[in-house]
């Protein structure tokens, strides 16, 4: 089915992610800090789908928002909350922020200045329906070498979590 | 106006679901059929369970409300919007208040991709058993938070169980539902695909379902799943998320009235997506028994009188109870709303006796039917099995699905390379 109202959606997206990453950094109590980046996720989700890539905004889905969040609840919920409140907040470093604001901000002008000329408008050539299969044959077929590399080092990384948590092997 | 008419009218013939075809208009009428079908699945659902347990006890169930209690969910549900709300005095008020919603919804989501037949579903993803697991395992989001909202430690602990629980048996559901998905890329291009409504008819065009798919591979990958499930969906006998007698009720602990019966609307309403994952994926959907086999002109009539038939069986039933009433007047009202609804009954049968609505309905009847099956074995498992402690569940889930997922896998993908190399090269 043809996108309807993409600007509408785009932008509601893109505020709801906003407001959900502002959220993270503001509210003292780490659950509900928790909660906005779930949102921030969900919503990162809905534009991944807009860009027709079901098959990213499902996993999306299924292993920030359904796995590591729970995991990050689970650890954060067993944590004194009331000490957590207390504690400070932010770290008030003016001059690092603010070159880094600077920067930041420099570049995101440049690119919507000169932005027609850096990313050509033209119209998403894969279609929605052949996303998954397109993922499929991309990462078993041309980046088969990195892909397993990748999977290796999570492979390390999992192995590293046991040695560590057991203490008798 | 006419504008509106065609619009409407422009669907009507299309061989694709609303959604994929993009009419706003049908789309929402499926969204709402959906609806009302699942919450009067589950009002039934919620009779039944009572009704069968009791049966299977040597007891009557419910009696009193409505003949042989069939008004009790309904007063059920009178007395839980009436009970009073409360809500802890510590509580995390915003969290407390939001993870009953958050349950419902990703147990009510699921349903869009639900292919009750080749047309008949809200939408049709591509990504669509992909998008089933992911939201149906936001609702441990909700699970966790309700626990942590209540401020209390019994829920705290429950959550953390449960929630422990969804997770560990995630992995070897996902396993399982991958071998299945690996059987839908059995064809002459050989690619697969993730879609709801592709999946069945990938069976349907292999001539078999997939339970009986390399046999017995095809079978264990159905049996991990459907152990998987029932533990997912946190019922007997692995119901450690409500074992009231021994560990206090689980993360539920502190709700009441309201929010407590959208608990229970998302336990029931997970069963049937659940349920429905495993009738997608190995019982072949909403096709009839035996397709292939029994497929000429005169079986085609034969199985398209089962929905009719089942009706009228159902208004039999009433009828036969209507007459053993007890005499004694007080039961006159009761013995004349059982033969009503008898009556109604056989009249819905009747209708689906004429050629036009059998044609559209049978899909959704054999649907609804293999479902209904998977509803009974849940009913039939908490009347007979113990419940497992919370350790043999965890050694159950880790040592023994996961590993056997892992081989089933790997088997399925052997036969299915040797099958398509050497067999048929």
């Amino acid at each position: 089915m043809a996108p309807v109202a993409t600007p509408f959606f785009f932008y509601l997206f893109a505020a709801i992610m906003l407001l959900g990453g502002i959220l993270v950094i503001t509210r003292k109590n780490p659950v509900h800090s928790a909660l906005a980046l779930i949102v921030t996720l969900l919503a990162q989700a809905s534009v991944y789908l807009m860009l027709y890539a079901p098959f990213v905004a499902g996993v999306q889905i299924i292993l920030y928002a359904g796995g590591i969040m729970v995991l990050f609840l689970f650890v954060i919920m067993l944590v004194s909350i009331d000490r957590s409140i207390r504690e400070r907040q932010f770290n008030s470093q003016w001059v690092v922020g603010l070159i880094a604001a600077v920067a930041l901000g420099g570049l995101f002008i440049s690119v919507y200045m000169k932005g027609m000329s850096v990313f050509p408008e033209h119209a998403l050539s894969v279609i929605e329906n052949d996303n998954t299969q397109n993922v499929a044959s991309m990462l078993y077929g041309q980046y088969m070498f990195p892909f397993e590399i990748a999977s290796l080092l999570l492979l390390v990384a999992i192995i590293g979590a046991v040695v560590m948590a057991k203490k008798r092997i | 106006m006419t504008e509106i008419i065609q619009y409407i009218q422009s669907y009507l013939g299309s061989d694709q679901t609303p959604g994929v075809a993009g009419n706003m208009f049908w789309a929402l009428v499926y969204i709402m059929l959906v609806f009302a079908g699942l919450s009067v699945a589950v009002i039934a659902m919620n009779w039944l369970e009572r009704k069968i347990l009791a049966h299977m006890q040597v007891r009557l169930g419910p009696m009193r409300v409505g003949p042989h209690g069939l008004l009790q969910p309904i007063a059920d549900a009178i007395k839980l919007l009436l009970k009073e709300d409360i809500m802890p005095a510590e509580a995390d008020g915003f969290v407390f208040w939001v993870a009953p919603f958050i349950v419902v919804l990703a147990a009510f989501t699921v349903f869009v991709v639900v292919p009750f037949g080749p047309t008949h579903a809200i939408t049709d993803m591509n990504i669509g058993i992909l998008f089933m697991l992911g939201v149906s395992s936001l609702s441990v989001l909700g699970i966790v938070m309700a626990g942590w909202a209540s401020n209390s430690h019994y829920p705290l602990i429950g959550a953390l169980r449960s929630s422990a629980q969804m997770v560990s048996y995630e992995v070897a559901m996902g396993l399982a539902v991958v071998s299945a998905v690996l059987m839908t890329s059995l064809n002459a291009e050989g690619t697969g695909t993730l879609s709801m409504i592709g999946i069945v008819q990938a069976q349907q065009a292999q001539g078999e379902w997939f339970i009986f798919k390399f046999f017995p591979l095809g079978l264990i990958a159905f049996f991990i799943f459907a152990v998987a499930m029932v533990a997912e969906t946190n019922r007997a006998p692995f119901d450690l998320a409500e074992a009231e007698s021994e560990l206090t009720a689980g993360f539920h602990t502190e709700y009441s009235g309201f929010r407590w019966s959208l608990f229970f609307l998302a336990e029931y309403s997970a069963m049937i997506a659940v349920s429905s994952i495993a009738v997608t994926l190995w019982l072949g959907g909403w096709l009839r028994p035996f397709p292939n086999l029994l497929h000429n002109a005169t079986w085609d009539l034969v199985f398209s009188l089962f929905p009719g038939v089942t009706f009228l069986l159902f208004a039999a039933m009433c009828f036969y109870n209507a007459v053993r009433m007890p005499k004694h007047p007080l039961f006159r009202i009761q013995t004349i709303g059982l033969a009503g609804f008898g009556a109604v009954l056989g009249l819905i049968g009747l209708l689906l006796f004429v050629p036009a609505v059998s044609l559209r309905v049978q899909d959704v009847f054999w649907f609804a039917a293999k479902v209904a099956g998977f509803m009974y074995l849940y009913i039939w498992y908490r009347g007979t099995f113990p419940r497992y402690r919370f350790d043999q569940l965890m050694q159950m889930g880790w040592k023994v699905l996961l590993p056997m997922g892992l081989g089933v896998l790997i088997l399925t993908a052997s036969v299915a390379l040797l099958q398509q190399r050497i067999w048929h090269p």
